[in-house]
């Protein structure tokens, strides 16, 4: 089964949340729930540099996920086509299983509706061929989303250039 | 039904082209405009959070007349008609009584800047002013000392740089959209970062060296630099010979100034000043010591300024590849700019003195574009020169951007008319007598961007979608007033498509031209000036200045001795104040995203002293100076020199209706002295001691 990858260049993310504030913007949420996030390591010195990472934390779209495993009502489902875990609002009851179940707290729960919300990689957008709308707007372009190849070549890419402060 | 908008984004001041996607008259979404390289979808967090404002019924829903005391959210919904009216009776009366000087427009610079001058000249007051000053005051005629040119016509090549070095200026958490992605690229291409600041941000972590240097010493540093690129003849000969006029004054000038010397001031190890120096020295002149903003501000900023542009000089870096430029204009190419209202023919000329006295022997220097606006409680309180009794504030914020916010409202008080023209209910709105609301910006057709550069291009604002509320743009606004005071000839259009129209006159471009991209350019090539002979500084000797013949002709010295800022004694701090990528300085933290990321302000406090004080991380805090104080959670670091304390700028909001930013964080401005740099004109934001104790 075909999967979507989403690399994050750490080194080139600023840490300054966009992503997570156009997602929910995409998605209408109010504030409350994360869909996805990014969560800050450091800062701490090393030798006499201060260095920190700002890493972005969406649904990773298991293998197997065990959301899916526990969800009482089908409603949490990995789509065959390419694998993207997703939840069928129409099939939601909110019982908060698949939250408990998830050891990367991706199911956020939505007060006003009731239900589980959840990243879906944009699977709207995905399925009109654009990006998710956290790598679109991504400040610095760090975040990147494709098949397994197209990621591999992106970081082959980056690998090749001799960069940044981190190395 | 769905259409895409190329418009220019407002969440901050940058202006960043966006496209805008709208459906049934909905926004959908926001991404940076794919046609323009830097920006090619993305945002920054701001930005992002645009249909957040567009959304929120926590703004200004319609006009509103005060009907309690001021202060006390007791309101009247009024119709257009009718809070015009009220404010052009009002101000009819107070220029009866106390002549048109007595009114004063301040505002954040923006796209309408040229109506609201119009209007206060139409008028007969000298009296508008811009944040600017306290913004970059002092950057701008540091910039004019040495160059002729104002800051805003300088630019920085971040593309093309190899070594740039940050004086607390926080890069990446004041997101530049455009130009933090060129700077990104810089860095893959082998460029380097050296960031200089008392505390550790974003920057400082991305930044492949880092000083934590001793708060108020950033000049210190730079003479200490100078003094080791002079003595090792690192600097760019060639260009200093050619160019430059004073050199041998400053030679004599940096000598005692030695990096050891430095050190005992700074905290920074004399080898490193030396590193850095040499290691700057090779790649010039494709390096940057960034001029702006933020650094030490205290009043002799301009010195701080002028050192930093001073460093670039001796690389050769002003007008070269990688360096600072000058931004061209239309001109360059035979273009003409897009047309003023301030350019009208017959539009009165005014002769008087300003409120803030720049342009008198007082306070000569700040540029008269944009006076000096912390001066505006002062003037107020001491009626020096002369009572002022009425403030339009246009969407900027006196008492949270002007230190010292007890003496701000005092002075308030003080005035007979305060009017707001606002899209939020900000803490200046909440203490009006009139609040006129402004369409935001994916509301409005704004008026053109010249955006000149290395290539000069037009932009535009286009209206995505029509006003959620009983709202409308500030030059309609303006226009408005003005007719109901008799001068409306001053402002010939009836919609904001007929003044776009207008101002488009004779430029060979026309309104439906931006549909394609959201801007067009002049040229499709990158102008810089021949290094040879070609530069066209706007100096009298047509040199840089390092003795300017602006500051010794209104007698200041340009090299005057480096005075060591005071030591703060033991138990009091310095006070430092700054930004995040998450808000623009006191207008956005209502935003409920972006409140919801940072929801207030934490004093920053170093973990051995604030062990001393036996204050633990997260708890309450006192925190007093000089003229205010107020209480603050602690966040206790390692990452903030131990003599200094931090807080970001823009929280404690005092207006009830923006229910999510009320009363949370404190003002920074409640703790700041209201001093300022009197040749160069900012605010000496760094400069106030506090005192820190545990709330019991």
């Amino acid at each position: 089964m075909s999967q979507y990858y989403l690399f994050q260049d750490i080194k080139k993310c600023i840490g300054c949340h966009t992503c997570e504030v156009q997602c929910k913007a995409n998605k209408g949420l109010p504030a409350g729930p994360k869909v996805c996030q990014v969560v800050e390591v450091g800062p701490k010195f090393v030798g006499a540099l201060p260095r920190a990472s700002y890493i972005f934390m969406p649904c990773f779209h298991c293998e197997n996920p065990w959301c899916v495993a526990a969800c009482p009502t089908g409603a949490m489902q990995k789509r065959a086509k390419d694998g993207i875990v997703f939840v069928d609002e129409e099939l939601c009851v909110g019982c908060k299983t698949c939250m408990s179940a998830c050891p990367w707290g991706a199911p956020q729960w939505h007060a006003e509706t009731g239900k589980v919300v959840k990243c879906d990689y944009c699977k709207d957008r995905v399925d009109q061929g654009l990006k998710p709308a956290c790598v679109t707007v991504c400040t610095t372009h760090c975040l990147h989303f494709g098949k397994p190849e197209e990621i591999r070549e992106i970081r082959r890419e980056r690998h090749a250039k001799a960069l940044s402060p981190l190395d | 039904m769905k259409k895409e908008v190329f418009s220019l984004c407002f969440m901050c001041s940058v202006r960043c082209p966006i496209q805008v996607i709208v459906e049934n008259g909905q926004v959908k979404w926001i991404e940076g405009n794919p046609h323009v390289p830097g920006m090619e979808g993305s945002l920054c967090p701001r930005g992002a959070a645009g249909i957040a404002l567009l959304n929120d019924t926590q703004r200004v829903q319609s006009p509103l007349i005060r009907t309690g005391p001021r202060g006390s959210g007791k309101w009247k919904k009024a119709s257009w008609d009718e809070a015009l009216s009220y404010v052009a009776e009002k101000l009819k009366e107070i220029v009866a009584k106390h002549g048109p000087q007595s009114v004063v427009l301040g505002e954040r610079t923006q796209l309408a800047t040229h109506v609201s001058k119009t209007f206060l000249r139409a008028l007969g007051s000298p009296n508008h002013f811009t944040h600017d000053a306290i913004c970059k005051g002092s950057v701008n005629t540091a910039c004019r000392s040495l160059f002729g040119y104002t800051d805003a016509q300088m630019g920085a090549d971040y593309k093309n740089t190899k070594h740039i070095v940050f004086y607390g200026r926080n890069f990446f958490e004041a997101v530049e959209v455009r130009a933090v992605n060129n700077l990104m690229e810089a860095v893959e291409n082998g460029a380097k970062i050296t960031y200089i600041d008392p505390r550790v941000t974003v920057t400082a972590t991305k930044a492949h060296d880092y000083f934590m240097i001793r708060p108020g010493t950033d000049l210190a540093l730079n003479y200490a630099l100078m003094h080791v690129i002079i003595n090792e003849k690192l600097y760019d000969t060639r260009y200093v010979q050619r160019w430059v006029d004073g050199f041998a004054v400053l030679q004599d000038f940096v000598q005692p100034y030695t990096p050891e010397w430095a050190e005992q001031e700074t905290g920074i190890e004399a080898h490193r000043i030396v590193t850095l120096a040499r290691e700057m020295a090779k790649k010039k002149p494709s390096v940057i010591f960034h001029y702006g903003y933020r650094g030490a501000s205290h009043p002799n900023e301009i010195y701080l300024r002028r050192s930093i542009l001073i460093l670039n000089v001796l690389m050769g870096s002003v007008e070269a590849k990688g360096g600072l430029f000058f931004k061209k204009g239309p001109g360059e190419v035979g273009g003409k700019p897009a047309r003023k209202l301030t350019e009208q023919e017959g539009l009165p000329k005014v002769d008087v003195v300003r409120f803030d006295k720049v342009g008198t022997p007082d306070f000569p220097l700040p540029d008269k574009d944009h006076g000096v606006g912390q001066r505006l409680p002062l003037a107020i309180l001491n009626e020096d020169p002369y009572p002022l009794k009425a403030l339009i504030a246009y969407r900027f914020d006196p008492l949270m951007s002007i230190p010292d916010l007890n003496q701000n409202k005092r002075a308030l008080e003080k005035l007979d008319l305060v009017v707001s023209i606002d899209i939020n209910y900000s803490d200046i709105a909440w203490y009006s007598d009139v609040i006129l609301p402004e369409s935001i910006y994916l509301e409005r057709l704004d008026c053109i961007q010249q955006a000149n550069g290395l290539k000069p291009q037009m932009f535009l604002r286009q209206q995505a979608v029509s006003p959620r509320y009983d709202t409308r743009p500030g030059a309609i606004i303006l226009k408005q007033l003005a007719e109901r005071l008799g001068f409306g000839q001053y402002f010939p259009y009836e919609t904001m498509e007929d003044l776009v129209r207008w101002q488009l006159e004779g430029t060979g471009f026309y309104l439906e031209d931006f549909n394609k991209k959201g801007f067009v350019a002049y040229t499709d090539k990158q102008i810089l000036w021949n290094r040879e002979d070609g530069i066209k500084f706007k100096t009298p000797s047509g040199k840089i200045e390092l003795v300017s013949s602006l500051l010794e002709n209104a007698g200041f010295p340009s090299f005057p001795a480096y005075e060591p800022v005071q030591v703060p004694p033991e138990g009091h701090y310095r006070l430092m104040v700054g930004r995040c990528a998450q808000h623009t300085h006191v207008s956005t933290q209502n935003n409920p995203y972006l409140h919801e990321l940072v929801p207030e302000n934490r004093l920053w406090i170093n973990t051995k002293e604030a062990q001393r004080l036996g204050i633990n991380n997260g708890e309450w805090v006192e925190v007093s100076s000089k003229v205010g104080s107020g209480q603050i959670r602690a966040y206790v670091t390692d990452m903030i020199h131990p003599e200094s304390v931090f807080m970001l700028h823009g929280f404690g909001h005092e207006a009830r209706l923006a229910a999510r930013s009320f009363n949370r964080g404190l003002a920074d401005t409640m703790l700041q002295e209201n001093v300022t740099d009197m040749i160069g004109g900012s605010p000496a934001l760094d400069h106030t001691i506090v005192t820190v104790k545990r709330v019991q």
